[in-house]
């Protein structure tokens, strides 16, 4: 597992935008070569995402051949509702790319048989090839995805039902008012997630501290669902400073000593300018 | 078929992200009566298919499409097009004068307002006997616009059931009141009213309701003007279903604070719940104080609609004209009778007007745009097609610079005027 350390929110979406950018231009996309990227929605992977499209505005990348499974969506909730993640996908991230709309699969919280949906997107995460970078964001309780606690660590894409503090949390974006806020959503499994070759967490802000924590400094544990990915192969937790706070200061030293490292890892920022 | 979109950048940053339709979509849903809810700027593309307005989101998920082509628009702002309801002519034409080929005059002054970034308006003929009006109004049907001009959204009858007093330039001779047979008289003057959209009368005539409540009732919108009516009548035309003031200031008593007569519209609390009244504006400069302006605007913003009123010498640039029998002297944006200084009425062109509406209330841009564009297709009940940028709506459009001057009008999403810079 990697820990990455930054100063602040800014600087903590950059450099996961860096990252993103340089895997996707390593991996030398083409026609017959598509990169599989899983995305988040939230208010975390903003910075990350705005970020993105400026690189791509400024011609150093292209999402012409990236194809991208999203994490998981209301159920009942119209794709056109300003909260659905669909419009968070398009106003956020997609109507700013160069994405090919058939390359962009969210989950339909719409379907008339929901399993059968949740079947279906495993089955194209498998037709591409599966997922070469997961990238996440977690809840203040752990959760990844709408894999809430005492979600199975092996997990498929499925129907969940809210946790009462998910659904509380939710209400500012409905009005204020708990009968407008979707009880339920499509998620993709915590084992869906960890079949990808590769997951990006990103972990912002003091509120999330304690997750984090329990994310890597305890042990593997379904009430704290993102501390399954202590067991996948490629992890890399990208952190700012305030969601430190609960950790140990011989982890926070240890991987501080490490940045030099990480930080190579995004530095050079490759652009498809220069032909890679 | 290969369908076109043409997703064109909009409205550079002034203002965080739009209420959810001009986005957003352009989200802004005008209902009547109209939400206190300007339309806010922000930087987004406006997608085209088929001369409307596309949900470019729903494209994405649903139809799995993307643009076939793109025209960058610089950053420029996009605004909906704008809408003139009281023109009586221009560049020479007088819409007022029964000629053989009236329709070739008003295709000139529709193509040539084309540059104001007019895409649609209503041509105005002010009170003339019947046998003009039985001439002129079968000659200028209901158009849609195109690369040969802006719309013609139907005709504005201005008079000739107005105030003696208060007739201004209409010839005293040709003014008439309602007889026994209100309607009929009003029909047999005008002839058929297919191709008419708004008639100004004044409201304190004998009969008048009974009119107003046949005109309304026909989908025609009934302004008050040219009147001495006092608040009372007033208040009870509207309730009669009058929904405009014309030329608010000009031609009706003014405000006194007894009796605010027409202009007290504005603010009243006796009309139908829910009711908004539209007044048209000639902001010009000259024919409206800019206080006076700004009165009205913070009264009721949101129903102001800025007209250009404008006169046949529209257009016709500086110098001396022959427009009928009169001679016209034309300086800058001033029309003199010729060898005096009596307006002769106004010759702004909606551009100047709304430049100069924004500068002398200190509205905001979006503001000014609306009452060019959203407030008057408002007023005409055809806020879902025209003066927004919803999706679904018309792509009748303006692309404007940061002083509002215009370079390029679209509509139907066809380009159909550019400025000599843009071309270049």
């Amino acid at each position: 597992m990697r820990l990455v350390i930054l100063d602040d929110y800014d600087l903590a979406s950059e450099w996961a935008a860096k990252y993103i950018c340089n895997r996707i231009i390593q991996f030398k996309p083409g026609q017959d070569r598509y990169f599989t990227l899983g995305l988040p929605t939230g208010s975390t992977p903003l910075g990350c995402y705005k970020k993105l499209i400026e690189y791509h505005k400024n011609g150093h990348l292209s999402f012409k051949y990236v194809k991208t499974f999203n994490m998981d969506e209301y159920v009942g909730l119209p794709r056109n509702h300003p909260e659905s993640y669909h419009s968070y996908m398009w106003n956020n991230f997609f109507k700013h790319i160069d994405i090919d709309p058939n390359n962009a699969h969210i989950l339909d919280g719409n379907a008339a048989n929901l399993q059968a949906e949740c079947d279906a997107f495993e089955k194209k995460i498998k037709e591409a090839g599966g997922i070469d970078l997961f990238v996440g964001g977690i809840g203040p309780d752990g959760h990844i995805a709408f894999n809430e606690p005492g979600s199975s660590l092996v997990s498929r894409t499925r129907l969940k039902t809210l946790a009462m503090d998910t659904i509380l949390a939710n209400a500012k974006y409905f009005d204020g008012d708990l009968s407008k806020v979707p009880t339920m959503a499509l998620t993709v499994g915590v084992g869906t997630v960890m079949d990808a070759r590769e997951v990006m967490i990103l972990i912002t802000g003091a509120h999330k501290a304690f997750a984090l924590y329990k994310a890597i400094e305890e042990g593997v544990n379904h009430m704290w669902t993102v501390s399954a990915f202590q067991q996948h192969p490629r992890t890399i937790f990208v952190c700012d400073e305030d969601a430190t706070l609960e950790l140990r200061v011989k982890t926070v030293k240890y991987f501080k000593g490490l940045m030099h490292v990480h930080n190579k890892l995004v530095d050079p920022l490759f652009s498809m300018k220069d032909g890679n | 078929m290969r369908s076109v979109l043409v997703p064109i950048v909009c409205f550079p940053g002034l203002a965080p992200a739009r209420p959810v339709p001009w986005t957003s979509g352009p989200t802004h849903r005008p209902s009547r009566p109209p939400a206190p809810h300007p339309l806010e700027c922000s930087v987004e593309d406006l997608w085209v298919r088929g001369g409307r307005i596309l949900d470019p989101e729903k494209l994405f998920f649903e139809e799995r499409r993307v643009a076939d082509e793109r025209q960058d628009c610089g950053g420029r702002i996009l605004a909906p097009g704008f809408i003139d309801v009281q023109i009586n002519g221009g560049f020479g034409v007088d819409f007022s004068q029964a000629t053989e080929d009236v329709g070739s005059g008003v295709a000139l002054v529709a193509r040539r307002i084309l540059s104001h970034g007019v895409t649609s308006f209503c041509p105005t003929l002010v009170t003339s006997p019947p046998e003009v009006y039985h001439k002129v109004v079968p000659q200028i049907p209901v158009k849609s616009g195109g690369p040969h001009g802006a719309g013609v959204l139907g005709l504005h009858l201005e008079g000739p059931f107005i105030s003696r007093e208060k007739r201004g330039a209409h010839p005293e001779a040709h003014l008439r009141s309602f007889e026994a047979n209100a309607f009929q008289d009003l029909l047999a003057t005008y002839g058929p009213l297919d191709n008419v959209r708004i008639v100004t009368l004044a409201p304190e005539l004998g009969r008048s309701h009974e009119v107003i409540r046949e005109l309304t009732a026909r989908g025609i919108c009934v302004s008050l003007g040219h009147s001495v009516a006092d608040l009372r009548a007033a208040e009870d035309a509207v309730w009669s279903g009058a929904t405009f003031i014309t030329h608010l200031f000009n031609a009706m008593l003014p405000f006194h604070h007894r009796d605010p007569g027409i202009v007290g519209l504005l603010t009243s609390d006796r009309l139908p719940a829910g009711r908004c009244i539209f007044y048209g504006m000639i902001a010009d400069g000259t024919h409206t104080n800019p206080a006076a302006l700004r009165i009205a605007h913070r009264a009721h913003p949101q129903g102001l609609v800025l007209v250009t009123d404008a006169i046949p010498a529209l257009g016709l640039g500086n110098g001396r004209h022959t427009l009928g029998q009169q001679e016209v002297e034309v300086d800058g944006l001033t029309a003199y009778v010729a060898g005096t200084k009596t307006l002769s009425g106004s010759i702004a062109p909606m551009d100047v007007c709304v430049r100069h509406f924004l500068q002398a209330t200190g509205c905001s841009v979006e503001s000014a745009l609306e009452a060019a564009s959203l407030h008057p297709a408002q007023l005409l009940g055809l806020e879902k097609s025209k003066g927004t940028l919803d999706f679904g709506a018309d792509a009748d459009f303006v692309v404007l610079d940061d002083s509002l001057h215009v370079q390029a009008t679209y509509i139907s999403g066809e380009l159909v005027w550019q400025a000599e810079a843009a071309r270049q």
